[in-house]
């Protein structure tokens, strides 16, 4: 449309402003608010007198119909119908006497077309009938002149991502200006910082982005191999909500599983909701608690793989839709606030995990671990960046896995997964360990009982020692990687080696 | 996507702050931090000025809960307000760091003030006008889309597109408009209550 020179009024001088500056970059977009402004406050005072100049709308859009093919501007568009000079310029004067005129132009259709026109979004015709009438029509080129200002502030957002690290900076600077009085505690601490980088990610994705495929991975130490489920975006979400739930559960919150089977008994009416359970909001105050969900008293299932699945097939719209989102983060604010009043007593509830219990200040912290490493699953399934926790947050997961290591040894050699501990002791006797280095800015060292989880264990009893890196020793314990794949260093004892690894490994889950 | 919350949320927050309760920052940081730092960013066109705003913003907040009235408009207008102030002391405050001021130096900074307040006005103008109109605006104007282009990928009469971009302009133009609250006092920090939440968009 810019090409043929035939737009009539100020198109010509006022088409480089008019084409250049728009869209292209956000400086100039800033600094024509400033002008503008002055453009405005000029324009209002000498209107009344002349017809006022109006700057011409930006280049305007291509005008070929291929809707969603993606617009440059360099095609010369063969406007389909050649703007012929404007039927002549409507005499913009009482609409009730633009009986001649074209119907769809009259003073009423043109105003409407203002917004559209500075934006360059009219037809040529309409373009050419709105220029017309702004050397008629006062109010209206009054009205143009001010949106076609507007045009110029508009700006591309700045999608610029903040530092993570930019939130607890602020927040700790709050902290020392004002002492709270309900201060987060640290165990919650790792729980918030990563559930907050994750949203941070979700916040920006387009709707569609909801849907981009995602595998979970984790190794089955069982079966010595690794296992995927293949999900989405919002799937994942519902995960983290899902498994997130049984502390929720544990301090008394709503379990989401109990209003997703409600709210799917609502929407199906197929009958098999449960019955009696709790339908409130999944965001409801701690206090309204799902009665008798305390320590481990749970209606619903408690591993963390069928809490899942019940999950997904209770409520099938979240895994198409970012719907998970608003519930996870609540429930998550909820944690948080929950946590922040508990007493140490609610900090040491059992949250039972199936084969293993964890007490909540645990959970919570391999709840952070969990939200971590998904973030990282949906970061690379939409091709976007992710880094590792704050370094205290890191090693505390560290510290965690480490701490839960000697309780899984000996669940795997009740198993018949490992072999038999080489020195029985009794409990407080030292016994055999195992030093387990990790390096890097999480990491630390941690001597790992072998033979019982109750031996005292002391340096001098290491009988092996094995090297790695903490983010490695996270991806192993998040099943990513394999045992025999883990890039470690190691030596001592292989049998002692491989039962931590394996043990390590089997840590992880869906 | 960046709406106003709503009245409850707005002063159930500022109870919680109010408490002292930390865990409610975290959750304002996390709604609003985005905002801050944009629109800092907007008037001081430097990332780690915009990181120090962003600071002093939260500061004051948290210092300050009770400087927001939920009668006066949604926390996410007052918290705006309170950044521009901040911000544009700010750069104030830069200017006169620069050196001696010549009255002719003083008049430029004020004009750069004005210029970049009202930039950051109609950025926040944008980000809280319904989404119906951003989405329309942003299919024109960076998309390139025709008005009937977006009417159809927006599933909506030709006449309803034109309602939504006119609107839409008509609510962003107001940032030009309005005057810049006064700001009595020269530190980064706001510390009064004065010109509080004075600009809603509607």
């Amino acid at each position: 449309m810019r090409g043929p020179d035939e737009q009539g009024g100020g198109a010509g001088d006022g088409g480089a402003d008019g084409g250049a500056d728009c869209g292209s970059s956000p400086r100039d977009g800033s600094t024509d608010g400033g002008s503008g402004e002055g453009a405005a406050e000029g324009g209002t005072e000498g209107r009344a007198a002349q017809p006022p100049r109006i700057p011409p709308p930006r280049s305007p859009a291509d005008d070929s119909e291929g809707a969603a093919a993606p617009h440059g501007r360099s095609a010369a568009p063969e406007d389909r119908q050649p703007p012929a000079r404007p039927e002549p310029a409507p005499p913009a004067r009482e609409p009730v006497q633009l009986a001649g005129q074209p119907e769809q132009f009259d003073h009423r259709v043109l105003k409407s077309l203002l917004g559209a026109w500075a934006l360059s979004a009219c037809s040529p015709e309409e373009t050419a009938a709105v220029e017309g009438h702004l050397s008629e029509c006062g109010a209206c080129a009054d009205e143009a002149l001010r949106l076609r200002d507007a045009v110029a502030l508009l700006h591309p957002e700045d999608s610029l991502d903040l530092d993570p690290a930019l939130r607890s900076q602020v927040l700790r600077g709050c902290m020392v200006r004002r002492a709270p009085r309900v201060p987060v505690p640290e165990w919650a601490a790792p729980y918030d910082a990563e559930a907050s980088r994750l949203d941070a990610l979700l916040r920006d994705m387009a709707d569609e982005e909801w849907l981009t495929p995602v595998r979970l991975r984790w190794f089955d130490a069982r079966h010595r191999e690794k296992r995927e489920r293949d999900t989405t975006v919002a799937g994942v979400i519902a995960h983290l909500l899902a498994v997130d739930g049984l502390v929720a559960s544990a301090l008394g919150m709503p379990d989401p599983l109990d209003v997703a089977a409600a709210s799917g008994k609502d929407r199906t009416d197929d009958g098999s909701g449960r019955a009696g359970t709790p339908h409130g909001q999944p965001h409801g105050a701690a206090e309204t608690a799902a009665a008798g969900a305390r320590d481990g008293v749970f209606p619903q299932p408690v591993d963390p793989a069928e809490r899942t699945e019940q999950f997904w097939r209770a409520d099938c719209d979240v895994l198409r839709t970012p719907a998970a989102r608003r519930h996870w983060r609540e429930q998550g604010h909820a944690l948080l606030r929950t946590a922040s009043f508990a007493s140490d007593r609610t900090a040491g509830v059992r949250v039972p995990y199936g084969e293993f219990t964890l007490p909540v200040r645990d959970a919570l912290l391999e709840r952070a671990f969990e939200c971590w490493m998904h973030a990282e699953d949906i970061a690379t399934a939409i091709h976007y960046p992710y880094t590792a926790p704050q370094s205290t947050h890191l090693h505390h997961m560290v510290d965690l896995a480490a701490r839960m290591l000697p309780e899984t040894i000996a669940r795997r050699r009740r198993a018949g997964l490992s072999g038999p501990p080489r020195r029985l002791s009794a409990a407080g006797t030292p016994g055999r360990a195992l030093h387990l280095e990790v390096e890097g800015d999480g990491g630390g060292d941690w001597y790992i009982p072998l033979d019982s989880p109750a031996a005292a264990v002391r340096p001098g009893d290491a009988v092996a020692h094995v090297a790695l890196d903490d983010y490695e020793f996270c991806q192993l314990a998040a099943g990513h990687v394999a045992p025999a794949e883990a890039m470690a260093g190691w030596d001592g004892d292989r049998e002692a080696i491989e039962d931590v690894l394996f043990a390590t490994a089997s840590l992880s889950r869906m | 996507m960046a709406n106003d919350t709503p009245p409850h949320w707005d002063r159930k927050m500022q109870q919680r702050l109010a408490r002292g309760e930390a865990a409610a920052l975290g959750e304002l940081y996390d709604r609003f931090a985005s905002l801050v730092h944009s629109l800092s960013h907007r008037v001081l066109d430097d990332e780690s000025a915009a990181d120090r705003t962003t600071r002093d913003v939260f500061g004051y907040i948290w210092e300050n809960p009770q400087a927001y009235d939920p009668k006066s408009g949604p926390m996410r207008s007052w918290i705006a307000e309170v950044t521009q102030r901040t911000a544009a002391g700010r750069l104030r405050e830069q200017h006169r760091e620069e050196g001696p001021q010549s009255p002719g130096h003083h008049e430029r900074t004020e004009e750069k003030v004005r210029a970049a307040s009202t930039a950051a006005r109609a950025d926040y103008i944008v980000t809280s006008m319904p989404a119906s109109l951003r989405a329309a605006l942003e299919l024109t104007y960076f998309q390139r889309r025709d008005y009937r282009q977006a009417a159809r990928q927006l599933g909506v009469t030709d006449d309803e597109a034109r309602r939504r971009l006119r609107l839409g302009l008509q609510l962003l133009s107001s940032a030009s408009i309005r005057p810049l609250p006064s700001q009595p006092h020269g530190g980064g920090v706001p510390c009064e209550r004065a010109g509080r939440a004075r600009r809603r968009s509607r």
